[in-house]
């Protein structure tokens, strides 16, 4: 495959932001009230179509809470009629057994579903909704129904002690994938990461419990445990390259090379409402916009790491130094790595910050 | 840790884990294994014997199958071949042996 047609493989399509929960480190952006769901069943059965003739296998159905359109059902028939491997990622509220049944039947694939913690007062305290009790109830519906089931853990400094607890609790709902995904630092992780970024002690000792786990359950319960790129010494290949692999749809209908795109400034990101999905990925400015090395700086351009990680996270470049072409700071080579640092020593103070809910109220208009 | 070879004996019936779907990639020509947030391609004698692991067959009935297919090539190689793909297969979990 040449770099020059690049083939995407994985659709996430963001039914809506909205959410029930309120978790202090979603992905979402912080404006996402001023993105309204703007897509029709029609429309996202087009985007489908369109994904699939560029090569998508993979559908992410996300949000925002997914389970929130009630035309899901449809949807997931469309994406089965496809033959895309149709993954829905949910809070698990609200949701009920008639509904998993019925996804169950169109063609769903894969369930995944997100706890915040292993106890209640813990996991509703980030979360921001009383929720624990009725996300096991619905793991254990998913398997009920012969679904499997990943459960999805967000790690930071209050729960990674907890890791082996959360490894048990994942067995014991006989989770067929336990993704244990440390924090990434953008939209409301990064306004609330004096409260949630961890020290390295607590993240080597995380690892190790995870380490020996997956050892443990080889062949049962994939673990995965993926590491906060504060602490690795370069950055992650985010998205696996701009416009490389992945295409996400936003809830009003941009297409983007990554769910935080449309928080860069200076790009124009089409609208699937306005141009076909394959123009979109092959000539639109925004999907080339960081294709290939000619937008590298240094000490990206001459470094033989840049096919591997291509020059880290453009969100995270201009969100921490106000540059989109810069060098992802995490990278130790970066000139503003200095920043990581400073985000590393803070984490070593022991007071906690408190902590900021998503809300609509504080979201920065558009 | 046991040996993969143990738990892979020659009258398990091995079958795709829950989790994962054979699928025809037709933009490549080729048949693919999907799961959660990843894909496996898989090259011609794998496709044949991930399509036979359904439950019915024995480990041993599968690779007896493929050395017919390939009666050109040397019975222990196929064999070979065969077992190290299963019990990679095993490992990671896209392929389960338990009744």
């Amino acid at each position: 495959m040449s770099d020059d047609a690049p083939r995407p493989y994985t659709l996430v399509a963001e039914l809506t932001y909205r959410c029930p929960l309120r978790c202090v480190y979603c992905s979402n952006p912080l404006d996402y009230a001023s993105h309204q769901d703007a897509l029709s069943t029609a429309d996202w059965l087009r985007v489908f179509r369109e994904a699939e003739g560029l090569g998508v296998v993979q559908l992410n159905l996300t949000g925002g809470e997914p389970l929130i359109r009630d035309d899901l059902e449809t949807l997931v028939e469309g994406a089965r009629a496809l033959d895309l491997y149709t993954n829905l990622i949910t809070s698990g509220i609200p949701c009920t057994r008639e509904r998993l049944a019925r996804l169950r039947a169109g063609g769903l694939d894969n369930v995944q579903v997100s706890i915040q913690d292993v106890r209640a007062p813990e996991s509703d305290r980030i979360a921001g909704l009383r929720s624990f009790e009725r996300k096991l109830e619905v793991a254990r519906l998913v398997k009920e129904l012969g679904f499997p089931l990943t459960v999805n853990v967000v790690l930071h400094r209050e729960n990674l002690e907890r890791v082996p607890e959360i490894i048990a609790l994942a067995e014991s709902l006989h989770a067929d994938r336990l993704e244990l995904a440390n924090t990434q630092y953008l939209g409301w992780a990064l306004t609330n990461r004096r409260a949630l970024l961890p020290t390295r002690e607590q993240l080597d000792r995380a690892r190790e419990a995870a380490r020996a786990a997956r050892d443990r359950l080889r062949g049962s319960m994939e673990l995965l445990f993926v590491m906060p790129d504060y602490y690795a010494e370069f950055p992650k290949s985010c998205m696996d390259g701009w416009g490389r692999r992945f295409i996400v749809v936003s809830p009003d209908g941009l297409a983007l090379p990554c769910h935080a795109a449309h928080t860069l400034p200076g790009l124009v990101f089409d609208r699937v409402q306005e141009r076909s999905l394959e123009e979109i990925w092959h000539h639109s400015d925004a999907f080339n916009a960081y294709r290939g090395e000619a937008w590298m700086p240094e000490p990206c351009r001459s470094c033989d790491r840049r096919a591997a990680d291509f020059g880290g996270c453009r969100c995270q470049a201009f969100h921490l130094t106000g540059t989109a072409t810069a060098t992802d700071p995490v990278c130790s080579l970066a000139p503003d790595h200095e920043l990581i640092e400073v985000a590393r020593r803070e984490a070593t103070a022991p007071a906690a910050s408190p902590l900021e809910y998503r809300t609509a109220r504080s979201s920065a208009p558009a | 840790m046991p040996e993969a070879g143990s738990r892979l004996a020659a009258d398990a019936r091995p079958r795709l884990a829950p989790k994962v779907r054979l699928r025809w990639d037709r933009k490549d020509g080729r048949y693919m294994l999907l799961y959660p947030e990843r894909g496996l391609v898989l090259n011609g004698t794998a496709a044949q014997v991930v399509k036979l692991c359904t439950g019915e067959h024995t480990v041993a009935a599968i690779v007896a199958r493929l050395a017919e297919q390939y009666a050109d090539q040397p019975a222990d190689a196929i064999e070979r071949e065969v077992l190290t793909f299963l019990h990679a297969m095993v490992d990671r979990g896209l392929i389960r042996s338990e009744p």
